[in-house]
């Protein structure tokens, strides 16, 4: 067969990589063969960038039952349950498409939970945009979250967590990471390990189409505009319902040995997976594959990546119990296989072999990739900007400089976008969104319950790789402890350019090791988890986002507490008490600067200071809770006074001191804070608690009326405030 | 009291009413495949919310020819309670055994919410046990929930004592913002002539527990249970 440049290309491999399939073959791959190693040699597939620095990631600690490799990773709960959890990417098909790109990354990021065995809860999205005002980001921001709300929705899965920002450079490549939890018995998890020679290889779900072919690859490439639209897949979450419910029915009767999604490069990565991780061979034939369209070639067979389907590895004696379920469900379900002890991926087309290659070849002999890595001296440069150059605010300027930090789409109340999003169903849903800094569950018939988050300052991360993949960890974690909920795991999607550019590599290696470092500080292993690279448009690429998400555990559920002040009370910050105004909220909204060096993080403190808060919920003591991040300390009293329906008068003056400046002490940003409301009688408490545990803690006055006011500062009623901030997502 | 919840190929609200019953209520609950056509079994029947064959067409109007549809006519006409819950109340539209349409919401957009309604009606078994003008914060997630009817019909369901509950702010006020998705009059739920069936767009089934927000919900599958007293003593109080 002839191999041209084009034809490389088209299955996006170099031709280094194609040498080293031939010679790891022993002779030329034929055209289907080339399509599937091109497929699972994309980075999307294969990792060949990040896997040699994901291994910096603790993985591992006493609640772990599964780590990286499997669908998604579980954690212990008690009771004899797991939690799972997983994170994915669906931003290349978000970018051309925004709703069926964003609904069909629910899909997908669904179907790995359940090919666990568990039962989805809840929905997360963590979400990036360009500025909001702009008419094409409107567009894609309507798109991906009506796509979500559908698909999500349809599901009667609820969405009930994220987060959201805009930054100019996600203009060409928004990024949507959506999360997905679900709940199992820890003895009834499944693994998606083919075993057994003579087991049947069963599909099951949505006829297969040429939809999405060369999505893998697709999704490895700059600049997605310009790459075709029919590599993007079109949702049907009806049918995605049917077959959770099915799956879950089989996994009942014990006939079924592993499950396993079909997402990027269809079968050709799910067969694969399977067999590598089972140590098994298997052999399909992609003439008894169900089509929607005629005219199929194996290859398009093997590299379709039509939705909603799943492949399952079922006992023979158990097969007619198991078709007969899907039949109730009303799904195709049909046998295209069987699992072989020869370590081989055999394709057939009724009965004629059209590909045979080593399953290791596909998987394992992925080729990998270490690059040089520098820092751009552009971002050094931003770096070095020094805030205290710019002129202090008057304090008559406070309040114009507060609600336009309120009215800030990365601020602003989310409910627009939640209040689409159907978050009470499956009535587990205790602290639902916008309630507080994170979302709690209950697990019905236990006593404990969930929260989850996601978080991930871009800004942060732009300037700074290392220290803000840190914050976004310690930012998630918190968000967690400040419902009271101790975090257990982590899953985190890392959305980057292209790792080929020294200054993109040098982000990806600095923003993994960050998370290490804070994961392992704040004990929190990453159990799953999901790489996106070339998001990036004509060389201009995204800030390294390496989005994390959190899912923590209420040893109580009812011992939890929300973001707004819940009547009247004394007010405390607990933390730091210095911030710092580089790349912050402030600068970027009141100066149109996006520079300077990020806060501080002292990981030590962190997990002291979420272990403060914990407990201070646990005993009563904290009453709400709310986390300082973007806007800094004045943003966060004014959140939890609107919130909470009440009002405050407050002193900052011991704080100016420390600080300096006004701007930098009420909108100056750092990590480790929190501002919390104590029960009444329980000051001392407080006080006594944050001794013990050596955090710096500080009143900042009490809650009551229905005015905001910081003494010699602001005054203003609690409606001036809230009018802005709720209608600042609405673009207008 | 035994209730009966039909599930279609897209339901998602099943679940929720049986948790509901069975948790909230204390009562027994069975889920009922829509390919059934005998419903006799049981005292009453909930259809629940959900994306019936995935709305395709129009959310209701393909679950209204499915096999059970006819024994949910069935049991309607020989007066058993049966209620309708957002996907449940379009269907029972579509299906005829409740006046009116349900189309778009206003904004055009699928809207999760809490809400305040007030009970209108308390002559069918899912309010009669409530006081008339009681208010229910219950939980709404639609996007085809803005009730329409002609002001012809309007006028006949006011006469005839349709009208069962009404989006209503929280002093009780039927106030055009307490409307969630334009619906006509702010109606939120309606009954056929007789009484028994019952179709509204928010969910008591997801209001059954203080800690999931309140349990205003169980007010109205409480209301029924007079029904099954009535049922337990005529059968001579076994």
């Amino acid at each position: 067969m002839p191999v041209t440049p084009e034809l490389l290309r088209e299955v996006a491999l170099t031709e280094d990589e194609y040498r080293r399939a031939v010679e790891l073959l022993g002779r030329e791959p034929n055209l289907v063969e080339l399509g599937m190693i091109g497929a699972l040699w994309s980075e999307h597939c294969g990792y060949k960038h990040s896997r040699p620095l994901l291994r910096r990631l603790p993985t591992s600690g006493p609640q772990v039952v599964q780590g990286p490799g499997e669908n998604a990773g579980a954690v212990d709960l008690g009771d004899g349950l797991v939690v799972v959890l997983k994170i994915e990417s669906h931003n290349h098909p978000s970018a051309v498409e925004p709703f069926q790109g964003a609904a069909t990354g629910v899909g997908g990021i669904v179907r790995d939970i359940f090919a666990m065995g568990a039962r989805p809860i809840a929905l997360a999205d963590s979400l990036r945009f360009g500025p909001l005002e702009e008419s094409r980001q409107q567009y894609l921001f309507h798109g991906v979250v009506g796509g979500i709300g559908w698909y999500g929705n349809c599901l009667g899965i609820p969405t009930v967590a994220g987060d959201v920002f805009f930054m100019p450079e996600y203009r060409q490549n928004p990024l949507v990471n959506a999360m997905c939890v679900g709940i199992a018995e820890r003895s009834a998890l499944v693994r998606a390990r083919a075993s057994g020679p003579g087991n049947l290889v069963v599909l099951v779900g949505a006829d297969t189409g040429r939809d999405g072919i060369h999505g893998a690859a697709f999704a490895s490439v700059e600049d997605p505009e310009r790459s075709h639209r029919g590599v993007v897949q079109v949702g049907n979450p009806f049918l995605e319902k049917l077959l959770l419910e099915a799956c879950l029915e089989v996994l009942q009767t014990g006939a079924v040995v592993a499950m396993q999604d079909l997402g990027a490069a269809g079968l050709t990565s799910a067969s694969a997976e399977l067999a590598a991780r089972g140590g098994t061979g298997i052999e399909l034939d992609v003439a008894a594959v169900p089509r929607r369209e005629t005219g199929m070639t194996p290859y398009e067979v093997m590299l379709s990546e039509s939705q909603e389907r799943m492949l399952l590895v079922v006992r023979p004696e158990g097969l007619e119990r198991v078709l007969e379920i899907f039949r109730h469900w009303e799904l195709h379900a049909v046998v295209i296989g069987r699992v072989t002890d020869d370590g081989m991926l055999r394709v057939l087309d009724a009965g004629n072999p059209v590909a045979e290659l080593p399953v290791r070849l596909l998987t394992e002999a992925c080729p990998t990739y270490i690059r040089e890595a520098y820092e751009s001296e552009a971002i050094r440069a931003r770096r070095a900007f020094d805030p205290d150059t710019l002129p202090d605010l008057s304090a008559n300027d406070v309040l114009r400089a507060l609600l336009a930090l309120l009215r800030s789409p990365n601020i602003a109340s989310r409910r627009p976008i939640y209040r689409t999003y159907d978050h009470t169903i499956l009535t587990n849903t205790v602290l639902p969104p916008g309630q507080g800094d994170a979302a709690v569950l209950r697990v019905k018939g236990h006593r404990f319950g969930i929260a989850l988050k996601t978080d991930c300052n871009p800004r942060y991360c732009l300037l700074e790789p290392r220290l803000g993949a840190q914050h976004a960890v310690a930012e998630a974690t918190r968000n967690v402890s400040c419902v009271g909920a101790e975090p257990l795991a982590i899953t985190d999607c890392l959305n980057f350019g292209n790792p080929e550019r020294p200054e993109v590599y040098y982000q990806l290696v600095q923003a993994i090791e960050g998370m290490a470092e804070a994961c392992t500080v704040l004990g929190v292993p990453v159990v799953s988890g999901n790489v996106s690279l070339y998001n990036e448009t004509e060389g201009r690429s995204i800030p390294p986002t390496p989005v994390v998400g959190v899912v923590g555990k209420l040893s109580d559920v009812h011992r939890h507490v929300g973001l707004g002040f819940a009547g009247e009370g004394k007010v405390f910050l607990l933390g730091p008490q210095s911030a710092t105004l580089g790349a912050s909220e402030y600068l970027a909204q009141l100066h149109g600067i996006v520079a300077g060096a990020p806060p501080n993080l002292d990981l030590e403190l962190e997990r002291r200071v979420q272990a403060l808060i914990r407990e201070a919920i646990q005993r009563g003591i904290a009453l709400a809770a709310h986390d300082c991040s973007e806007g800094g300390l004045l943003v966060a009293l004014a959140e939890s006074c609107i919130v909470g329906g009440i009002g405050g008068r407050f002193r900052v003056d011991e704080l100016v001191a420390v600080n300096g400046r006004l701007d930098r002490t009420l909108f100056g940003e750092a990590g480790s804070r929190i501002v919390v409301q104590v029960a009444p009688g329980a000051e001392g408490a407080v006080l006594t608690l944050a001794h013990a545990y050596g955090v710096p803690v500080c009143e900042l006055g009490h809650t009551g009326g229905d005015r905001f006011i910081v003494e010699g500062i602001v005054d203003c009623t609690l409606d001036d405030l809230a009018a802005v901030w709720r209608d600042g997502l609405r673009g207008e | 009291m035994r209730f009966g919840i039909v599930t279609f190929p897209g339901s998602n609200g099943d679940h929720d009413a049986l948790m509901a019953v069975r948790l909230g209520l204390g009562q027994p609950a069975e889920l009922v495949w829509h390919t059934e056509t005998d419903l006799s079994n049981y005292d009453c029947i909930v259809i629940p919310g959900g994306f019936s064959y995935g709305d395709y067409l129009r959310a209701g109007a393909i679950a209204r020819f499915a096999p059970v549809m006819q024994a949910v006519a069935r049991e309607a006409e020989a007066g058993k309670p049966v209620l309708g819950i957002c996907n449940g109340f379009q269907i029972l539209t579509e299906a005829h055994l409740l006046p009116g349409a349900l189309l778009r919401n206003a904004s055009l957009e699928f809207v999760c919410d809490w809400v305040w309604v007030r009970v209108e009606q308390t002559r069918t078994p899912w309010t009669s046990q409530l006081a008339p003008g009681t208010l229910l914060r219950l939980p709404i997630a639609h996007g085809e929930g803005r009730y329409y009817v002609d002001e012809k019909t309007l006028a006949e369901l006011e006469r005839a004592g349709q009208i069962v509950f009404r989006y209503v702010d929280a002093k009780g006020n039927a106030t055009p913002e307490a409307n969630p998705n334009g619906s006509v009059a702010n109606i939120a739920g309606v009954c056929n002539v007789r009484g028994n069936v019952v179709g509204l767009m928010p969910h008591p089934e997801r209001a059954f527990d203080r800690l999931i927000g309140g349990d205003d919900g169980l007010q109205i599958l409480a209301s029924v249970l007079a029904v099954g007293l009535e049922v337990v003593r005529g059968r001579g109080g076994h």
